[in-house]
């Protein structure tokens, strides 16, 4: 039996509310035990010690919102490369998005998902399927199957399913099996632009999606939830309507939930400033004030994830005048210490924005881990949240480099990442 | 000016002209004041000079464009640049795959000034950090036209004896137009009062933020103007997109002489060119000597563009002694 013994810690579990220094065991990649009496009298002779010197020891990070380019664009990225961003970013589980090719619509592709994760990945993944045939927005896939076969919920990924039919039946048939569906919320015919519809969009001459493209998709969508029943998550909201619409949906008891990314709480549309690609993402930036308004989503509860929306595109792709160039910034593996900022800022509890991060996303997509509790694999990090670093794209993991932090100074460090008991990361 | 002023305070102190944002009230008066000398040239039998003699021009076209192109090339020519004209087909660079590669290239081939025109808002900003010699940007998406609101400017100031205080109204299509951004700009940092006249679908968001008072109702808009500034609608956005269609559109926003009505009686009328007769502008309006400046557009235009050639030439290194 292998016995490993975290000492030193502070135990930060988001779940329970557990904030305390103590130790946690860990015996053949399970959690066996954990607090501040744990090893009070002694330690235990011939288990494996982890001295974590008074850093933050909490549950693995769990992302619902990765792209790799695997399978069919293995060049931007693979399930192996995104793994070791991931580890290298405190995540233990995440989560594919279907917008490969092909597309994963079908059960074969779901479990070639499976074993190419479980064979070159050092972290778990997950696939989310398609919620359409080849994201086609036409045509339901085999909710039923391809959630047996282990697709954790179904969206057409960076594609908002347009057609309300469509959607109606999706939500009302996917209600049955308890099938989460997961909405990119934006009006096709209101987002030909490639930035925030706002002034700076006016001054550079590109065109602008507004605001209310997202909202309007998710008012839409919260309709039919009413008729139909059944759980919808927004994959990402990027603006303060919706946020407050979300809210009110909440409020009269729909099982609605949503995401948001790192970047849009980070971020604002001035960042765009002067044509730079790398921000260039879909939903787009949107103004200081709805980043604030995403933080206080975040705070109170409204907004329950946050996700890396981490998605790999070479350089090429985005070494093109803005209008041409793709969307999407890589995240994995700056996710948690861009985050932590808030929290140093007092914008956010740590608690919170771990919470949104760990048991919160598990518990949406029936993961039945991140929490430290007894009995549940441990996958855990440990986090200097106070250490500063400076990104160097150069660095990262993912073979594409596209990250809005570049340069940029964050604190918060991954010090080790375990997964199943057997440590998957460490910083050198 | 003399020799001494010009090493140690240059003329115009920017490696590039990507756009009209950035420049300072001396910068374009001292463009003006450039051009203004090569208009004189430019009336003379002997037109040519020498203070580009030795340097390469290219002149690189993402989007087919008729008169800036031949403008620049003329402008070259008449300095003693040796000029070369790239027209690339828009189809080979639909998706922008070589633009980088396009720059690059150019660049071995050192020359010592690049024109450039790009129908995406920023491409000509993204070239110029990609190669070793001064850009000028002949327009890029809907971004910026420079040396159209720098001739616009000349033309005004000629006219009008100076631009601060002149009442603009800018009609038309502005939510696409980088005429309109660049002189919406340079009409502000030299001290007129804008307007923009034009339906709310063909305004950007925002647009009252960028110093202009905006006017839907074209003969409120028009109204004690000193130049009234038409542009270019194009068709396509006519036709139930933007507008519901061409008739409707001449009928509210194309210039006739009973809108003119409303502007100074003196008032100018001028347009970038090339003009949709009949649809923004009545043809007899285009054609009134009395009014239209449109011809003397395209004549300052090759003064402009030397002004700035010279100008931006000076900042090159290996200066020549002057």
């Amino acid at each position: 039996m292998s016995r490993t013994g975290f000492i030193n810690a502070r135990l930060v579990d988001p779940a329970s509310g557990r904030y305390e220094f103590g130790n946690l065991l860990v015996e053949d990649g399970i959690i066996t035990d954990l607090g501040s009496r744990l090893f009070a009298d002694a330690i235990p002779d011939g288990i494996e010690i982890v001295d974590c010197r008074g850093q933050v020891l909490c549950p693995g990070l769990i992302d619902m919102r990765v792209f790799t380019g695997e399978p069919g664009a293995e060049h931007r990225e693979t399930l192996r490369t995104a793994s070791l961003a991931a580890a290298a970013g405190g995540v233990t589980t995440f989560i594919v998005m279907p917008n490969t090719n092909p597309v994963i619509d079908d059960v074969a592709l779901v479990d070639y998902i499976e074993r190419r994760a479980r064979d070159t990945g050092i972290v778990h993944i997950h696939p989310m399927a398609a919620l359409t045939k080849g994201l086609g927005g036409r045509e339901m896939t085999e909710i039923g199957l391809l959630k047996e076969a282990g697709a954790v919920a179904f969206t057409d990924g960076d594609r908002s399913l347009n057609d309300a039919l469509i959607m109606r039946r999706a939500l009302s048939y996917a209600a049955h099996f308890d099938a989460l569906i997961v909405q990119h919320a934006e009006v096709p015919e209101l987002s030909h632009g490639v930035m925030n519809e706002s002034e700076l969009a006016g001054r550079l001459g590109l065109s602008g999606i507004p605001a209310v493209a997202e909202t309007i998709m998710i008012e839409r969508d919260l309709r039919l939830l009413e008729l139909t029943g059944g759980r919808y998550h927004v994959s990402q909201v990027s603006c303060a309507a919706s946020v407050d619409v979300i809210a009110a949906a909440k409020k009269r008891g729909l099982k609605v939930t949503c995401g948001v990314s790192a970047a849009h709480l980070s971020l604002n549309e001035n960042d765009v400033q002067s044509y730079r690609t790398f921000f260039k993402i879909s939903p787009p930036l949107r103004s200081e004030d709805d980043r604030r308004a995403l933080v206080a989503g975040l705070a109170e509860g409204t907004i329950d994830v946050v996700v890396s929306s981490h998605d790999p595109q070479d350089a090429e792709a985005k070494r093109h005048p803005f209008a041409q160039a793709s969307y999407g910034a890589i995240g994995l593996e700056t996710l948690i210490a861009s985050c932590l900022s808030l929290v140093h800022n007092g914008e956010i509890t740590l608690q919170r924005l771990l919470g949104a991060l760990t048991h919160v996303p598990s518990d949406l997509l029936g993961l039945g881990t991140g929490r430290l509790a007894v009995g549940l694999p441990a996958d855990l990090v440990l986090i200097d949240i106070g250490a500063s670093w400076i990104v160097q794209a150069d660095g990262l993991r993912s073979i594409s480099k596209n990250t809005p932090f570049d340069d940029r100074r964050l604190q918060g460090r991954v010090l080790r990442t375990v997964v199943g008991g057997r440590t998957v990361y460490t910083q050198d | 000016m003399t020799n001494a002023d010009a090493q140690t305070k240059p003329l115009f102190p920017h490696r590039h002209l990507l756009g009209i944002e950035g420049l300072s009230t001396s910068d374009i008066t001292s463009l003006l004041d450039l051009a203004d000398t090569y208009v004189v040239q430019n009336r003379q039998v002997d037109k040519k000079g020498s203070v580009l003699r030795g340097r390469t021009q290219i002149n690189l076209f993402f989007e087919a464009s008729t008169r800036t192109q031949s403008s620049f090339e003329l402008a070259g020519k008449r300095l003693g640049a040796d000029v070369m004209n790239m027209s690339v087909s828009s189809s080979s660079i639909k998706k922008g795959e070589t633009l980088v590669d396009t720059a690059m290239t150019l660049n071995a081939m050192h020359p010592d000034l690049i024109i450039i025109r790009h129908g995406d808002s920023g491409a000509v900003e993204l070239l110029s950090q990609k190669v070793g010699c001064s850009v000028i940007n002949a327009g890029d998406g809907s971004h910026e036209h420079p040396t159209q609101a720098l001739l616009d400017a000349l033309t005004i100031r000629r006219r009008k004896g100076t631009l601060e205080g002149m009442t603009v109204a800018i009609c038309g299509d502005i939510l696409h137009s980088r005429v309109a951004r660049s002189n919406i700009l340079l009409l502000n940092i030299m001290g007129a009062r804008v307007r923009v006249v034009a339906p709310p679908t063909l305004l950007p968001k925002g647009i009252e933020r960028f110093g202009v008072e905006v006017f839907h109702d074209m003969r409120r808009g028009l109204e004690g103007c000193d130049i009234v500034m038409m542009l270019r609608l194009q068709l396509e956005r006519m036709s139930g997109s933007y507008v519901p269609s061409q008739r409707e559109y001449f009928h509210y926003y194309g210039l006739d002489y009973e809108k003119l009505a409303f502007a100074k009686p003196d008032a100018l009328i001028m347009h970038p060119g090339p003009m949709n007769r009949g649809v923004e502008i009545d043809s007899a309006v285009a054609d009134d000597i009395n009014r239209s400046v449109i011809r003397e557009q395209v004549e300052m235009g090759v003064a402009v563009r030397m002004a700035v050639l010279d100008a931006l030439a000076r900042n090159l290194p290996n200066e020549r002694p002057l």
